[in-house]
């Protein structure tokens, strides 16, 4: 079994690293100015959740090589095809222009020392989201490199993604094939809870959910799907065991008040299994087997999960990523068949 | 949902269930109805001013309601005023029509949230004396909301203390979109109260604490913020949790009003997963984030989540456990629903029974005849 892992983080090893991708005034800014590496709180270095520990090389960064990914994560869990999604803090700059050039030096930086090094690797493009027209722009200049498949948005953005403001990137988008992938994360332009900023990164990441659960309503009612029948929205490391109850609250407001967004011509559900996919890992799971088996069962599809190992963060111990409870049938569908239906580029040839 | 698409079996009131509305909206007749128990200054300022609720909109909302005060159409009373304004009607349409022998009043339309800290304090005392003395005073069966000046935590204690063991009150009602995520220290002196007078605290869904209702800024449409407020209330239950409130007041409950209740489990399995990687963060906590949740935190079922097929809802029932769960109708509001057809499933007599009255009972320490 050829098993797609849909959500593999490679690290940028350091500053210095992307250096050579960031050309001429760019490099010189990041130097004068003295700037740092742009990671967000989502993901502290040293925090448990952003590596787990045997993963932790003794010197320098988890993920942060083709060998490690390898060594830790094709090699053990038998990936045949593995998906880069590079959370580097791009998104959370202000400067479109700055944003713009180190988002063109992450997907190069990819390109070169990743996608060269091996074959079985795929990545996302990072997007300068802040600016839509230099996001649409990003997407045509590496859409021509096959081994993009996806352009990948966070979960927490200025503006709910399916507002207007952003479709030309779902045009872009379906234009040239890819899907678009939301991942866990923010851009912290606005608290990272409904209610305020919390006061633990505890609740940071819990709420992650809840941005995914706004993410899907908005992408529903402003009629992203209405626009782009054949677009793809995969939710990265959103969890899914809340997906059940949220469209069964969403469809039945949407009975109610479907005169508002007349556009939405299918009941949230139907859209959900058409369009949206979600990635396996984590399984927020319910204490014992059985209650996963129901929550499957709720699901009432059974093409929407994608494999996912979320290497190297840590989300589950030892050599199995499968929470209990995934029958074998089910287990290929969503290793193999599923992603294969979602990207349709992991089904081109790559020249 | 207030117009019949299709005919339904009329049952005699008779043979009705007796039940609990935990979440029945009182509304002021006209702007005045308050004036007998504000003081001149805040009489005058209303006139003059009005308040500022971290919202744009001097009057009415910027998401437009989907239909007049978002309530039925079949609920305006005969004698003129809005609907949910006229006791003796919702004596007649409501707990009598549908035999509610225990009503928890919600006011919404109070001084919550206004910024003004003291026309906030004014319009708090001012909406408990009317509940007093306009609906409990008209009707056994119902029993009121201490609503408070809750952004600010010493002057909303003042208020607990002023109306505990005082009338027919029997928890304390906040709005669920608070300034800061509601386990805030800012907070803790009103759970202080509320835990020392043995209320419970009641968060209703709504308010405006200045927040956009997703955490990607404000969505286009009414039925988003209808939906987030469940991501809302996650928020805000999730930073009571790991914040440590129950740890902090072991006697306090909390009931979460109007948000839904099926997102429970699955948030209860994310912030035990979360809390088990990053537990050094959160040495407060003495026990896992689900079981404070399961022993502390009770839930009203409407609007109750709607599955196809409906049995998948007693899955999450039993994972939350059939003693958490208070019916509520939402009467007057247009999302109304009816006790009749809200919960068509086989469940055991028991089971029923507890559903729709005696949890409520149980909780707020009422006996019904």
């Amino acid at each position: 079994m050829d098993t797609i892992d849909c959500d593999i983080h490679p690290s940028v090893p350091s500053f210095q690293a992307l250096l050579p991708y960031l050309p001429g005034h760019w490099g010189d800014v990041v130097v004068t100015r003295g700037m740092d590496e742009l990671n967000s709180i989502s993901y502290p270095p040293n925090s448990p959740l952003t590596a787990r520990p045997d993963w932790r090389p003794s010197k320098g960064k988890p993920a942060a090589s083709v060998e490690q990914v390898r060594a830790e994560c094709l090699e053990p869990f038998g990936i045949g095809t593995g998906i880069l999604n590079c959370l580097y803090g791009v998104q959370l700059l202000f400067s479109e222009d700055m944003a713009v050039a180190y988002a063109r030096a992450v997907n190069d930086w990819v390109a070169c020392e990743w996608l060269d090094k091996d074959d079985r690797l795929r990545a996302s493009i990072v997007i300068p989201v802040q600016s839509v027209e230099l996001a649409v722009e990003e997407i045509d200049r590496c859409a021509a490199d096959k081994r993009f498949v996806q352009v990948l948005m966070l979960a927490g953005a200025d503006m709910p993604l399916g507002k207007r403001h952003y479709w030309p990137i779902y045009a872009a988008a379906a234009r040239h094939g890819l899907t678009v992938g939301i991942h866990a994360g923010s851009n912290y332009h606005n608290p990272s809870t409904a209610v305020g900023w919390p006061s633990y990164y505890t609740e940071d990441y819990v709420a992650q959910a809840q941005a995914f659960q706004t993410q899907l309503t908005s992408l529903i009612c402003e009629g992203v799907f209405t626009r782009h029948p054949t677009l793809k929205i995969v939710m990265l490391e959103s969890g899914w065991t809340w997906l059940p109850a949220h469209l069964w609250r969403l469809t039945k407001y949407w009975r109610g008040l479907r005169s508002e967004i007349p556009w939405v011509d299918r009941s949230p559900v139907e859209i959900v299994r058409t369009n949206i996919r979600f990635s396996l890992t984590p399984t927020d799971a319910p204490p014992r087997a059985e209650g996963l088996q129901r929550i499957l069962d709720h699901l009432q599809s059974d093409e929407i999960l994608l494999f996912s190992t979320d290497y190297p963060h840590n989300q589950f111990e030892g050599d199995d990523p499968w929470p209990a409870g995934i029958s074998p049938e089910l287990r290929r569908k969503i290793a193999v068949d599923n992603p294969r239906a979602t990207y349709a580029r992991l089904m081109e040839t790559v020249a | 949902m207030n117009v019949d698409v299709r005919p339904q079996r009329a049952t005699p009131v008779a043979s009705k269930l007796a039940i609990a509305d935990c979440d029945i909206h009182p509304a002021q007749r006209t702007p005045h109805d308050l004036d007998p128990w504000l003081p001149q200054q805040w009489r005058d300022h209303a006139a003059q001013y009005g308040a500022i609720r971290r919202l744009g909109m001097h009057r009415g909302p910027a998401y437009p309601k989907s239909q007049p005060d978002a309530s039925r159409r079949d609920a305006y009373p005969p004698e003129g005023g809005r609907q949910g304004s006229s006791p003796s009607f919702m004596a007649k349409q409501h707990l009598d029509g549908n035999n509610v022998v225990l009503g928890i009043l919600n006011p919404l339309a109070s001084g919550e949230g206004v910024s003004n800290p003291d026309y906030s304090a004014a319009l708090c005392r001012a909406v408990n004396h009317w509940q007093e003395e306009v609906w409990l005073a008209a009707d056994s069966r119902l029993y009121g909301s201490i609503v408070v000046p809750y952004e600010h935590a010493d002057v909303a204690a003042a208020e607990i203390d002023y109306w505990a063991g005082r009338g027919r009150f029997v928890q304390v009602m906040i709005l669920s979109r608070t300034a800061e995520p509601l386990g805030n220290r800012r907070y803790w002196k009103m759970f202080a109260a509320a835990a020392a007078a043995n209320l419970p605290v009641a968060v209703h869904a709504f308010g405006y604490g200045g927040s956009p209702i997703t955490s990607s800024g404000w969505p286009s449409y009414y039925i988003e913020e209808m939906t987030g407020h469940a991501q809302s209330c996650q928020a805000g239950l999730s930073s009571m949790i790991v914040e440590g409130i129950f740890e902090r007041f072991p006697a306090l409950r909390v009931v979460m009003v109007e948000a839904g209740f099926a997102w429970a489990p699955s948030l209860a399995w994310r912030l035990d997963k979360v809390w088990k990687t990053l537990r050094a963060e959160t040495l407060h906590l003495k026990q896992s984030p689900s079981d404070y949740m399961r022993n502390h935190v009770w839930w009203t079922t409407q609007p109750m989540e709607e599955p196809e097929p409906r049995e998948h809802l007693l899955d999450t029932i039993e994972w939350m456990g059939w003693d958490r769960l208070l019916f509520a109708t939402d009467y007057p509001h247009w999302d109304f629903d009816d006790p009749s057809q809200a919960l068509p499933l086989r469940i055991t007599e028991a089971q029923r029974r507890q559903f729709f009255l005696e949890n409520a009972c149980k909780l707020y320490g009422v006996d019904v005849p």
